[in-house]
Formats: structure tokens, sequence, C-alpha cells
């Protein structure tokens, strides 16, 4: 018989089309096959869509036989991201079926479809307990897996008494599930505990691994929810003692032994309770010292394996009461692991020594050479780790080797790490500083080497520190003048720099140092150098501010004729920048009209005392400054009034607060709780910040800090962002708080906050609150954005009740 | 132990068992940002990071990653231990694991994991108990399952 083609085709045809509608079901594996065939994902769309058609269908029909293959088809879809709802109930019919393979597909669909937040989760109880009473082992084991995966509160509260049977079955195989099921119940019903607490003791006698294991993360988990039976379970201490001990030094067994470390797991597991257990606790910790002792010097540490028990052991003995001796064992272990060659390992002894840097100080100090070392490690998460750990072992006397090491870590690190590092290092040099030349050097490079990075007031603190040491002055300009002649770019070191010229000029030209090589420098090269930075595009507006004004200061330092300063003064009257118009109006009227009290206006700055009351000195400058100006003497101290009383605080431009980077009075206050906090657990909670006003990209945050030696004192520092595309210029911060509180706001760092993430405007209000009095702040804005002023009034909500209480 | 996650270096899931009730959206949001995270990450760098308020632990096996989101108190030299251990159960059940093994036999995957982990902790540190004891589910399966014989001739004729 020949095949004719056409007809027969077409019979063909009709007769596939039957026969797939009555053929068994695609396998499991063949669907996969196909989903892997597809060449795009629209064609595994198209497969995926048509087989779900199918398994819809084959569900509809309620086929019995092939239910438990369509489910784990859907199961896999599932894997992939496509939907997979419409087999939920059928995982309810398996599971009550009473076949295994349909129950072991039932369930497991039943742990990856169902949980808590659909209704047809409580729809199983029923099996599961049906299961749990009458089932056969591995029926039991699979519903204990499921119960404890996404058993919800409810269904937890149901079966509990099944479960609590369950633990006193001979099985190992069931009763090892049930215990870990009771875990699991507790974590969603504390209330359970009462239910699973009494068998613990008893459970703990067992030799079966698997239990006792079960038996510790239960008992763990007990504690750690209940007081109570943390007290309770001290009675245990000793047997856990022997267990680990019997497994330490006799229970070699290679069924559960991991590269000649006895059951790692259970040792963890038992060494983590102890730790609960003998927290604050003389007696227990007592207990286990030897053992700890023990464990940590005999424990194989040539694979993870005996190191992740002796990473465990650590922890427990710094957790503990333990002898002083151990808690040397303790640190010496973490310095050895910071030697060892696997990542991972010495990953967690920076992160442990990080954990113990306060507490345990000289012993970790031991390890301050490995610690640098690891600055080296090119996964940054370790570098990191070792930089902060670095900057906690600054003490003063390793302050100049450690300095040393952590600049050059600065030349290289990556930059994410720049900015803490710089920081870091400004911070540990404020504390530690040997010298004040050292000090003006190491600032000097950490702005030379990272500028870009550094935080705001680290030019304030410079230009006081250069201020306050008047031996250093000759030697500070020599050192800024070849610095920044070298380099204008870096923000902050020009910003130094240009103070410094300014008021050192003379210095700088009399080319006596002996500290440093005489350099011949002539007035004009001076103002050149001065002049390129006012004109160069790279100069932030304050810079530029601080490149005239030091310009204009020079005009009474330089022998020579004033001419070329009072030039650049009256060509920036015309300038763009508001800012800095304002300033060369006034400098030019101070040449024109004043010229008797420039002399006076721009002498040297005064000693600077660090906490020093420099209000005098402050008030004396701006009250000469405010003969120029019509604005008013800033800073500001509106009286704490009404709220009402905003509106009488003077409106005004605190320009010349500009002279001089702000001084603070009593820097001490803020800058004493900053360096308590490198890298250290900060004490008190600190008050989270608050975002308080946001308009077209404008930001203003208020952070808090209560000093702890002055309760009633608050300290709020505004600070002032802007993300928007136009600069925000003439920015006023004012502020008014009850009549009960006394507010003090200190000068502004600024009043000009560039665009696009420039140098924000910080600025320090003092709160004297004696009586714990509500606080209350409201505040008035004022600035100049995208061609508009702008002027916002509100009172600030939210405060945190812990800026006041 | 909050979730564990396999996927293959393209970001596959080949396995997830979550120890934490999630939605499926949120399930999927972090699976995606965490897949992308950790495939991001170099081979010289350390297995651990800190990803939200977690720890994360992960391992690369040939072409499959091993990832588990731990808590702060959790011990990640022993979660590599039992990343480990799982592997080794796989490899010992289906003889020299691969990516593919995973793929086709996903069910058993999870079914040997549930053997070995139960609600985010460790059951059985006995790796011989644990594949007995799936060794003793299979049979129990074959035993039960009847084949549809009569169909299997039809199909092979076409």
């Amino acid at each position: 018989m020949g095949f004719s083609g056409g007809g027969w085709s077409r019979n063909l045809e009709t007769h596939f089309q039957k026969v797939r509608m009555v053929a068994p079901s695609l396998k499991l594996q063949d669907l996969i096959e196909e989903i892997r065939g597809a060449k795009t994902q629209a064609q595994e769309r198209e497969v995926i869509q048509k087989e779900c058609a199918h398994i819809r269908a084959s569900f509809r029909d309620g086929d019995p036989v092939h239910r438990h293959r369509q489910l784990a088809k859907l199961l896999y879809v599932h894997m992939l991201g496509y939907p997979a709802h419409f087999g939920q109930m059928e995982c309810l019919k398996l599971i009550a079926s009473s076949r295994f393979t349909d129950k072991r597909v039932g369930y497991l669909g039943a742990m990856l479809l169902l949980d808590e937040r659909h209704d047809a989760h409580l729809l199983i109880t029923n099996s599961i307990k049906n299961d749990l009473s009458q089932g056969i082992q591995p029926v039991q084991g699979l519903a204990l897996c499921t119960l404890s995966t996404m058993g919800s509160a409810e269904m937890c509260r149901d079966l509990a008494p099944e479960v609590e049977k369950l633990l006193l079955q001979p099985s190992p195989y069931v009763r090892k599930k049930a215990i870990l099921t009771a875990v699991h119940m507790i974590r969603k019903v504390p209330e359970l505990s009462s239910v699973f607490l009494p068998p613990c003791v008893h459970l703990l006698h067992e030799r079966h691994h698997g239990i006792l294991l079960g038996t510790i993360t239960l008992i763990t988990e007990l504690c750690e929810r209940s007081p109570a039976a943390l007290r309770h379970f001290r009675k245990v201490v000793p047997q856990l003692v022997q267990i680990l001990r019997t497994l330490v030094t006799t229970g070699y067994s290679t069924e559960h032994s991991i590269s000649g470390v006895s059951d790692p797991f259970l040792q963890v597991q038992i060494l983590h309770l102890l730790r609960i257990l003998g927290r604050n606790h003389e007696e227990s910790s007592e207990t286990m010292n030897d053992l700890l002792a023990q464990v940590a010097t005999n424990t194989d540490t040539s694979r993870n394996a005996g190191n992740a028990v002796l990473f465990e052991t650590v922890l427990t003995i710094m957790d503990i009461h333990s002898a002083a001796g151990l808690r040397v064992l303790a640190v010496n272990i973490l310095g050895r692991f910071l030697l060892n060659s696997d990542r991972n390992i010495r990953y967690v002894a920076l992160t442990s020594l990080l954990r113990l840097v306060q507490s345990d100080h000289s012993a970790v100090q031991r390890h301050r050479p490995t610690v640098v070392d690891c600055l080296q490690e090119t996964d940054a998460s370790l570098s990191r780790r070792a930089l902060e750990l670095s900057l906690a072992l600054v003490n003063s006397s390793n302050v100049r080797a450690m300095m040393q090491e952590l600049q050059a870590f600065l030349e290289s690190c990556p930059p994410d790490l720049r900015a803490d590092c710089a920081s870091g290092i400004l911070l540990a040099a404020e504390r530690f500083a040997p010298t004040k030349r050292w000090h003006i050097d190491t600032i000097l490079h950490v702005l030379t080497t990272a500028g870009a990075h550094v935080r705001d007031d680290a030019v304030a603190n410079l230009t006081q520190l250069i201020g306050g040491a008047q031996e250093l002055h000759a030697y500070s300009v020599h050192r800024l003048y070849n610095a920044l002649a070298e380099d204008i770019s870096q923000q902050p070191l020009v910003q130094v720099a240009a103070w410094c010229i300014g008021e050192y000029g003379d210095l700088l030209l009399e080319g006596n140092c002996e500290e440093i090589e005489p350099l011949q420098v002539d007035e004009e090269e001076v103002l050149a150098l001065l002049e390129k930075v006012l004109q160069s595009h790279m100069s932030l507006p304050a810079t530029r501010g601080y490149a005239l004004t030091a310009l204009m200061k020079l005009s009474t330092r330089l022998q020579g004729d004033n001419n070329r300063i009072r030039q650049v003064v009256s060509i920036y009257r015309s300038c763009l920048d508001v800012e800095l118009q304002q300033r060369a109006v006034e400098y030019d009227t101070l040449f024109r009209k004043y010229d008797h009290m420039r002399a006076a206006i721009l002498e040297k700055m005064p000693l600077v005392e660090r906490d020093g009351p420099q209000a005098d000195e402050e008030a004396k400058q701006s009250k000469e400054a405010a003969q120029l100006s019509e604005a008013a003497p800033a800073p500001t101290e509106p009286q704490a009034s009404q709220l009402l009383d905003l509106l009488d605080l003077l409106d005004g431009a605190s320009g010349d607060a500009q002279h001089l980077p702000p001084l603070d009075p009593s820097p001490g206050v803020a800058l004493v709780y900053l360096l308590d906090l490198p890298c250290a657990p900060p004490p008190p909670a600190p008050i989270p910040d608050l975002k308080v006003f946001e308009r077209e990209g404008v930001q203003l945050n208020l952070s808090f800090i209560r000093p702890p030696e002055n309760p009633a004192l608050l300290l709020i520092t505004i600070t002032a962002t802007n993300s928007s595309e136009g600069d925000v210029t003439n920015f006023i911060c004012q502020a008014a708080v009850p009549k009960s509180l006394q507010l003090q706001l200190q000068a502004p760092s600024g009043n000009t906050v560039p665009a696009q993430g420039g140098l924000p405007i910080t600025q320090l209000f003092r709160i004297l609150n004696p009586n714990k009095a509500p606080l209350r702040l409201k505040l008035r804005l004022t600035y100049n954005h995208f061609h508009q002023s702008v002027q916002e009034i509100f009172e600030v909500n939210n405060l945190p009740v812990e800026s006041w209480q | 132990m909050q979730f564990m996650l396999l996927f293959s270096r393209q970001g596959k899931l080949r396995l997830q068992k979550w120890y934490v009730p999630l939605s499926d959206k949120e399930k999927k949001k972090i699976t995606r940002e965490l897949v992308q995270t950790v495939l991001a990450r170099k081979p010289k760098m350390c297995s651990f990071l800190e990803w939200r308020d977690l720890k994360i632990v992960y391992k690369r096996y040939a072409s499959l990653y091993f990832c588990c989101a731990i808590e702060d108190q959790d011990n990640e030299l022993i979660t590599l231990e039992i990343i480990h251990r799982y592997v080794e159960l796989l490899d010992k059940y289906f003889g020299s694991v691969c990516e593919l093994d995973i793929i086709f036999n996903f069910e058993k995957a999870y079914f040997i994991l549930d053997e070995f982990l139960l609600g985010g902790e460790v059951q059985e540190t006995s790796k011989k108990n644990v594949l007995k004891a799936i060794e003793q589910a299979d049979l129990l399966q074959e035993k039960t399952e009847y084949h549809s014989k009569s169909f299997i001739g039809f199909k092979k004729a076409y």
C-alpha cells in the first residue's frame, strides 16, 4: 500500500489531534527540554502558555493519575517566574491523596505556592493533622517539613498538640523533625514555649546528633525569647559542657566529622547556646571557662570547619565573663585569623576585632601591624574594615607610624573609601597630634591627596589650627603657597592657602623660614597666583571669595603699591556672582572712602583659642565690617522669644562672616562628641536626622547632638543642600524657639549652595533647655534660587523626643 | 537561615527555599537584586557580603551559585559548611552532580535539602542518614506509583 499524499496526511493530522488529547501528558523532563530548546523568550513563553493550558484542563478534568506530574510541571514553570496560582487547590488534593508520590509533590507545592497570605493555606491543616497522627514516617516527615516551612500562626496553634506528641516518638527520624518544627512554632506563636519547654531537658540526654542538635536549637530559641527560660536552662550548662567535651575529645566518628573536626554543626550550636547562657552570669561563665580554653587550643585549624568552630568559640569567650587570659587568647586567635590565606577567615576576623576594639583595646593593639597590612586587601569589604579598625587603633604612642601608613593608603585607596579615610585621618590627627607642625603637615597632606573628599569643616579646622600657632605661621604660609602653586584644583586646599596667604603674606615675602628651604617669592607672583585662583573655572564661588579677601588683605601686607589689587577689586564689582560682587563693592569702597580704616580692618587675626570666648573678637571684627555694608551685624543672635518674633529679626547679609571661616566659640563641645565616635558603636543612641524642608531640589536637614556632659544642651546642625540645576544664593536661616528655651545661632558656613550637589551650608544652633520643655522650632528661610527670591516660614514637625527629654 | 537561592551564571533561578513568609512580589524583587549583586562580585572577593540587614553567604560551584541569607548572630563560616554539605549530598545522590541534574530533577533537589535543613536549621549532620532517608522515600515512591503501560506502545509508534 502506497502513501498517496493529501488525503492520507489529512487523516493523519486529525488522528494526531485526537491522540494528543487522550495521550499521556508530557513528562516533566520532556517539558523542561522543550522549554530549554526555545530560542527566544517569546518562544519560551509560547511553549509554557500552551502547556499551562493543558495543565489547567487536566486540573479541571480532575485526573487523579497524572495530577502529580501536572503539578510538578507547574512548579517548574513557577520557578521560571510564571504564574502558578491555579495549582494551589491541586496541592490540597495531592496532599489528601493516599499515594506517597502525590503527597511528596503536593507538600512541595504547598511550600512553594501557599503561604500565610492565602486563605487556602489553612485548608491543608486537616491533612497535616491526619498525616502527623496516622501517617507512616516518611509522610510524617513531609508534613513536619511543610509545617515548619510555611506554617502560619493559626496552623501552629492548631497542630501544636500533634507535634508535641511526636517529640516522644521512638523514631529519631521523626523526633528530630518534630523538635525543629517546635522551633518554628515558637517563632510564630511565642506562647507555645510553655508547651515545648518541658521536654527539653530530657531530650538533652539523647545521643542521636540530629536530636541533640534540634534540642539545642530549641533551647536557644526559648532562652532568646524569655528571661525566665534563660534562668531555667542555666542549670544545663554543666551538661552542655560535658556533651561538648565528649564531642571534642572522644567523639570522633567519620559519620559526623568534617576534616577531622567532630560534628562542627553541633559544636557551633552548643557554643552559641553557651554564649547565651553565660552572658552576664559569673557562675555559668566559670563553668565553661576550661572547656572553652580546650576547644580554642585543640581545634584543628587547617580547614574551614575547624575555623568555624574556633570562630564561634572566640565569639563566646568575648561575650561571657571569661578570665582575662582567655580573652587575650581569643583576641590572639583572631589575630592569627588575620594571617590566614583564606580571605573569608580574614573577613570574620576583621569584623570581630572591630567589635572588640573598644572593650579589649590593648589586646587588639598587639595585632596592629597585621591589621595595617590588611589595608592592602583587594577586596573592598576587607579593606574597608581594615581601615575602620586601623583608625580605631590609633593612639598617642603610635600616631606617627599609623598616620604614615594611613596617608600612604589614602593615596592609593579605592575612591569609595577616600572620604572615610580622609576624615578618619583628620579626626585622629585632632586627637593625637604630637606637635602642631605635624598636625598642619598632616592636614596639608590630606588636602593635597584627597581634597575633594574631606568634610566641610576641614577648612575651618585648619585655619583655626594655623591661626592659633603663631610660631608656625611662616612655615604654614610657605608650605601652602608651594602647594597652591602646584595645584589650584583642590578646593579645600585652595581655600586654606588663600586665607593663609592673605593673613601672612608678609611672612611669605620675607622668605625666612628655618624649616624649609628659603624661597624667593616676589609680590607679583603672589598676586598672580591669587588672581589665577579667582579666574579659574575650577574655583567654587566660596573659594573665589577667599581669594578676593586674601588679595584685599595683602594690600596692607605688601610693600608695593596697590594698583594691581585695586584693579582686580574693581573688575569684580560687576561680577555676576552676587557674593563676589558684594565683596568687591565693599572692598572697593574701603579703598576709596575708608582708606584710613583699611589697615585696622584688615589687621591680622588675633590668636585663636580653641575653647576660649571668641565672641569678643568676632563681634569686634563684625562691628567694623558692619560700618561698611548696610547690613546688620552678624552673627545673628535672635533672642529666644515667641515664635512670632521671627519677623523682627533683621534682614541682611552676613556677608562679612566670610571674612573668616566661622569661628565656633565652643567647637570643643560638638567636636569632642564627634571624636568619640570614630568607629565605636555610639554610646547614647544617636538621634536620627530630620529632613525638614524641600523645595525644587533645595533641602534642609537637621541633625541633633545631646552632649552627655551637658544634658540641658542641644546642638542642632542645619545642613542646606542643593541638588537642583541652579545655585542657591543669599541663603539665610533664622530660627525661633519657645520662651523657656534659649537659642544661639552660630555664623553659618556660607550663604551659597552651588547647584548640583555643591558644598552645602551648615549652621550650628545651640539650644539650652534646662527644664526639658518640649522643643518647638520655627524656621525662616530666605534665599535666591532660579532668579527668584524665596521665603519660607514653617514650624518643624516631628522633632524627635530625644532632642528635649 | 532566612532563605537559600541557587542560580546559574546567567542569573536563572534553579532552586528557591524561603524560610520566612514573603509575598511572591517581594521574593521576586529580592531574588532579582541579590542575583545581580552576587553576579557582580569579582572572583577574588570573599564569600560574605552585607545586604539590607542580612548577611549573605555565597559560593560558586561550577556554573551554579549557592546563596544563603543569614541573620546577624549567625556564624558565616559554618554557613559555608552548610552549603558545602548540601553540595556533597547532591553529588552523592546524582553521582558527580552538575547543573543539568538540578534542572531536570529540581524536585529531588528540594527533597534532599528538606532532609538536611528544616525550618532554616540543620536537622541532620550525618551524610549517611540524609541519603538513607532519601533512598527510602524514593523506594516508597516507586512502589506506589503505577505506570500507564497501555499508552506507551502507542506513543512509540509515532
